[in-house]
C-alpha cells in the first residue's frame, strides 16, 4: 500500500507531461476536425472520405500508430532538416492528434448535418450570409455536440497517451511500462490510477462545459473551462523548470522495455553523472525504435545486442560466428550512420530455448535436438518478436522441430507461462535472472543455430567522438559477466524482496567496484 | 383606391423545374403596392415555389422577378432578403436565442446594431405579445406564440413586402383565426404588400383582397374574393371554393 502511495506521489512530472501532451493532441484534433467538418457538412463525398479516413486511423492500434510516426518523421527530415525531432513529443502529439480526430469530426459532422432545417430556412429567409448563418445559427446549435466529441476525444487521448512512453515521450505510461517489465505492480497500478483519475477529471470538467452550453447556463460552462485551463496552466508551470534544465551537454540514454535495459541505462547514467554529465532517460522505447533513435542522435546511448542488429538492421540471416559478427556490425555502424560501437559489455543476452529443470530431466532433454521427437506434443512460447525472427526459422529447420502450438507472451508472462504449464518450452533470454530463480535449463545448441547476442554499447553520431564520454564508460567494457547480469536482473524481476531499478544499478556498479563513496 | 395602382412586385415569365417536374410554368403576374394576395392551390401546385422566387430562396430557371422595378437577382441575395419579411409554417426560431434576440437578429445582421429595448417592445406589441416574453426561450412558448414571434421578426427590418408560406398551417383553428385577423390588421396599419401561400380557401377568402389559384405550375384563376364567391374563376377555383361553402351550409343547416 505504501509502495503505491510512494509511486503515486512520484508521478508529478509524468502527470504534467501527460496533461500537456493530451491537451495539445486534442487541440490538434480540433484544429483539423472543425474545418474538415464544415467542408464535410456541405459535401457528402467529402464527409465520406474524411470520416472514412478518421475511422481508418482509429482502427490502427494506438501503439502502432505512435511507432509509425518515427519512420514518417525520419523520412520528413529530408524536407525539414536534421533538426526535426523523431522521438518524444512531436510524434506522440501528431499520432494522438490524429487519434483525437475521429470523435470530434464525427460529432461535428453529425451535428452540422442535423441542424434544425427550419432554423436554417429562417436564417436564409431573414438574409443571413453564409458566414453569419454559420456564426449565429449552425455553430451555436452544433456546439453541445462538438463539445461532447471533444470530451470523448479527451478521454480516449488521455488513455492512449500512456503509450507515448514507447516513443520516448514521458507520460503516465512510464510507471506502467516499467512496472510491467519488472513485475512491480504498485508502479503499474499507480500509472493506471493516475491516468484514469486524469481522464475522469477531464471528463467531468468538459462535461460541465458541455452541459453549460446545452442548457444555456454559460456560467457553468465558464467554470468548467476555467478549471480545465487552470489544470493546464499548472501542468505548464510544472514543466518549465525541468525544461529549462535540459542543456546542450545532456546525454540521453535510451532503454528498451525490459529490466536489463533499465538497470544498465541507470548504471551508465550514474557513471556519467559522476563524470559531470547531465543525464536524461528515454525508458521503455520500442525495440525497433531504439536503433534508429541512436543512429539519428535522437538519443545518445543505447545498449543493443549483436544478434538483434545482425538480423534487424543488417538484414543478415547467416551466422559467421561471434567475433566476425561483432566486427562487421562495428564497421557497418561506422559506415552507415556514424554511430560508434564502444564495445562489448561482456555478457550475452541470447535467445535460448528453456524448460523447467524437472521437466527436462524427466523427458531426458539436454539439447535442442532432443526436442525433435517430443515437440509434436508441446506448446512453445515466445515474446512478440520471436516467431518472426530468423533464429526461430533457423532453429526449427536445423533440428527439424514441429511444435503442437505456438503462443506469444509479453516477456514477463512468458516465464509465468512456463511455470503454469501454459508453455512447455520458451524462447528465454540467457541473461535473465529468472533462469536461475525459476530453476530453468537452457537447452544446448550443438548445431549453433542460434546466433550470439553480445550486449554492446552504442554511441550516437553526435557524441561518437566524445573522448571524455568514452573514458567514463570504459570501465563497463568487458566487465559484466552473465552471472552478475542475471543476478542484477533477478533483483528487480523477482516477486519477493524486489529491488528498484536504481538499487539494482547501484548494486551492479558496486559489484564492478565502480562506485566511489556511499 | 386609384384606378391603376403602381405595380410593386412583378413576376415576368418565371419558370422553375425540379427534375422532370415543372413546378412553375411560365408565370407572369403583377402585384400592386398595398395588395394582400393569397396564393391558393393543392399540394404540389407550385405556389410555394413561386413565392420563394421573390426572395430568392429559390432561383428561377427562366424569367425574372422585379420589386419596385428592380430585378431581385441584381444584388446579393442576403441584402434583398433583409428588406423582405418572410414567415413560414415552421417558424424557425433560433432555439439558443431569447425571443428578444430572435427578433433583434435582422437589424443585427444588417449591421444596424442591436435594436433598443423600446423597439423590441414595439414589435412585440404589434403581434399582441407581452414584453416579458422577450427574455424567454422559444421552447417555452406555445405554437401560436412562436408564430407571433416569427411575424415580429419578419417585421423587424422595416419591410414593406411580407411573404408568408402557409404561416398558420400548424396552428389550432382558434389561434389560426385570431392570428389571421392580426396579420390582416398589421397589413393595413403598416401599409404592407403581402403575399400569402395557403391551401385553405376559406382563409384566403377571409383575409385577401385578391386570390390567385394555381394548378400544375400555372395560375388558373385571378379573382377578388367577392367574384370567387359569385362563381367566377373556373372549375379548379370553384372546386376549392365549394369546400368551405358546403361546410358553412351544413353547419347552417344543423344549427
Amino acid at each position: 500500500m505504501s509502495d503505491l502511495v510512494t509511486a503515486l506521489l512520484g508521478l508529478g512530472p509524468q502527470l504534467a507531461e501527460h496533461v500537456l501532451l493530451s491537451a495539445a493532441a486534442v487541440a490538434l484534433g480540433l484544429v483539423l476536425a472543425l474545418p474538415l467538418a464544415l467542408w464535410a457538412a456541405r459535401s457528402r463525398s467529402v464527409a465520406r472520405v474524411a470520416l472514412g479516413f478518421a475511422s481508418l486511423v482509429q482502427t490502427i492500434p494506438a501503439l502502432a500508430l505512435l511507432a509509425l510516426f518515427f519512420p514518417v518523421l525520419l523520412a520528413a527530415r529530408s524536407v525539414f532538416g536534421e533538426g526535426l525531432p523523431t522521438l518524444g513529443f512531436l510524434p506522440a502529439w501528431l499520432a494522438l492528434g490524429l487519434y483525437a480526430l475521429l470523435p470530434i469530426l464525427r460529432n461535428a459532422v453529425t451535428a452540422l448535418t442535423h441542424v434544425d432545417a427550419e432554423a436554417l430556412e429562417a436564417a436564409d429567409g431573414i438574409g443571413m450570409t453564409r458566414w453569419q448563418r454559420l456564426r449565429h445559427v449552425e455553430a451555436p446549435l452544433a456546439a453541445p455536440y462538438v463539445m461532447a466529441g471533444i470530451r470523448t476525444a479527451s478521454v480516449w487521448t488521455i488513455g492512449a497517451a500512456t503509450l507515448a512512453t514507447t516513443i520516448g515521450q514521458p507520460s503516465l505510461g512510464d510507471p506502467i511500462f516499467a512496472g510491467l517489465q519488472t513485475q512491480n505492480w504498485a508502479l503499474v497500478l499507480a500509472g493506471c490510477i493516475a491516468s484514469a483519475a486524469l481522464a475522469l477529471v477531464a471528463d467531468a470538467l468538459l462535461g460541465l462545459v458541455e452541459r453549460g452550453i446545452a442548457t444555456r447556463r454559460m456560467r457553468l460552462a465558464w467554470i468548467g473551462g476555467a478549471l480545465a485551463l487552470l489544470g493546464l496552466a499548472a501542468a505548464g508551470v510544472a514543466q518549465v523548470r525541468p525544461g529549462g534544465e535540459a542543456g546542450r551537454d545532456t546525454v540521453t540514454i535510451g532503454a528498451k522495455s525490459f529490466s536489463e535495459q533499465y538497470i544498465l541505462a541507470r548504471a551508465i547514467g550514474m557513471l556519467l553523472e559522476d563524470a559531470g554529465y547531465r543525464v536524461d532517460y528515454r525508458d521503455g522505447l520500442g525495440s525497433a525504435v531504439v536503433h534508429e533513435a541512436v543512429a539519428s542522435s535522437a538519443i545518445d546511448l543505447s545498449i543493443d545486442y549483436t544478434g538483434t542488429l545482425w538480423a534487424n538492421e543488417l538484414k543478415r540471416t547467416d551466422n559467421p560466428g561471434r567475433q566476425a559478427m561483432y566486427d562487421e556490425i562495428e564497421a557497418w555502424e561506422q559506415r552507415t550512420s556514424g554511430a560508434k560501437v564502444l564495445g562489448r559489455l561482456g555478457f550475452e543476452n541470447a535467445y535460448g530455448l528453456a524448460m523447467t529443470q524437472p521437466r527436462a530431466s524427466r523427458d531426458g532433454i539436454v539439447t535442442i535436438g532432443d526436442l525433435a521427437g517430443v515437440a509434436s506434443g508441446m506448446t512453445v512460447g515466445g515474446d512478440p518478436e520471436w516467431f518472426e525472427r530468423p533464429e526461430w526459422r533457423a532453429v526449427t529447420q536445423a533440428y527439424g522441430l514441429r511444435f503442437a502450438a505456438q503462443r506469444t507472451f509479453a516477456p514477463t508472462f512468458m516465464y509465468n507461462a512456463l511455470k503454469s504449464g501454459d508453455a512447455d518450452v520458451i524462447s528465454a533470454y540467457t541473461s535473465d535472472g529468472r533462469i536461475a530463480a525459476d530453476n530453468l535449463v537452457i537447452l544446448e545448441d550443438p548445431l549453433e543455430a542460434l546466433p550470439s547476442y553480445d550486449a554492446i554499447l552504442l554511441v550516437s553520431p553526435r557524441l561518437a567522438k566524445d573522448r571524455k564520454l568514452a573514458a567514463a564508460l570504459a570501465p563497463l567494457i568487458g566487465a559484466i559477466d552473465v552471472e552478475t547480469m542475471r543476478e542484477a536482473n533477478l533483483m528487480v524481476d523477482r516477486e519477493n524482496d524486489k529491488r528498484s531499478v536504481d538499487e539494482a544499478a547501484r548494486w551492479l556498479l558496486d559489484e564492478l567496484g565502480l562506485r566511489n563513496g556511499g | 383606391m386609384a384606378a391603376a395602382p403602381a405595380p410593386f412586385l412583378d413576376f415576368d415569365h418565371v419558370s422553375k423545374r425540379f427534375g422532370t417536374t415543372l413546378a412553375v410554368d411560365n408565370v407572369s403576374l403583377s402585384i400592386a403596392r398595398g395588395a394582400f394576395v393569397a396564393l391558393v392551390g393543392a399540394s404540389g401546385s407550385g405556389k410555394s415555389t413561386l413565392l420563394k422566387t421573390a426572395n430568392r430562396l429559390i432561383e428561377p430557371d427562366a424569367g425574372r422577378v422585379l420589386i419596385d422595378g428592380t430585378d431581385v437577382a441584381a444584388g446579393p441575395a442576403p441584402l434583398l432578403r433583409r428588406r423582405i419579411g418572410y414567415v413560414f409554417q415552421g417558424v424557425g426560431l433560433f432555439a439558443h436565442r431569447t425571443i428578444a434576440e430572435n427578433i433583434a437578429m435582422v437589424p443585427l445582421i444588417s449591421g444596424d446594431g442591436r435594436p433598443s429595448h423600446a423597439r423590441i417592445g414595439e414589435l412585440l406589441d404589434l403581434v399582441d405579445l407581452p414584453h416579458e416574453i422577450g427574455s424567454r426561450y422559444p421552447d417555452e412558448l406555445s405554437g401560436g406564440q412562436r408564430q407571433r414571434v416569427g411575424i415580429a421578426r419578419a417585421l423587424a427590418g422595416d419591410s414593406h413586402l411580407l411573404l408568408m408560406d402557409e404561416p398558420f398551417g400548424a396552428l389550432d383553428p382558434i389561434t389560426r383565426a385570431s392570428l389571421g385577423e392580426r396579420v390582416r390588421a398589421l397589413h393595413d396599419e403598416l401599409g404592407l404588400t403581402t403575399v400569402m401561400v395557403t391551401h385553405d380557401m376559406a382563409e384566403a377568402l377571409l383575409l385577401a383582397s385578391r386570390v390567385l389559384v394555381m394548378e400544375a405550375g400555372r395560375i388558373v384563376a385571378d379573382e377578388t374574393p367577392a367574384a370567387l364567391l359569385a362563381g367566377a374563376g373556373g372549375e379548379t377555383a370553384q372546386t376549392l371554393v365549394a369546400v368551405p361553402l358546403e361546410q358553412a351550409r351544413r353547419l347552417g343547416g344543423s344549427a
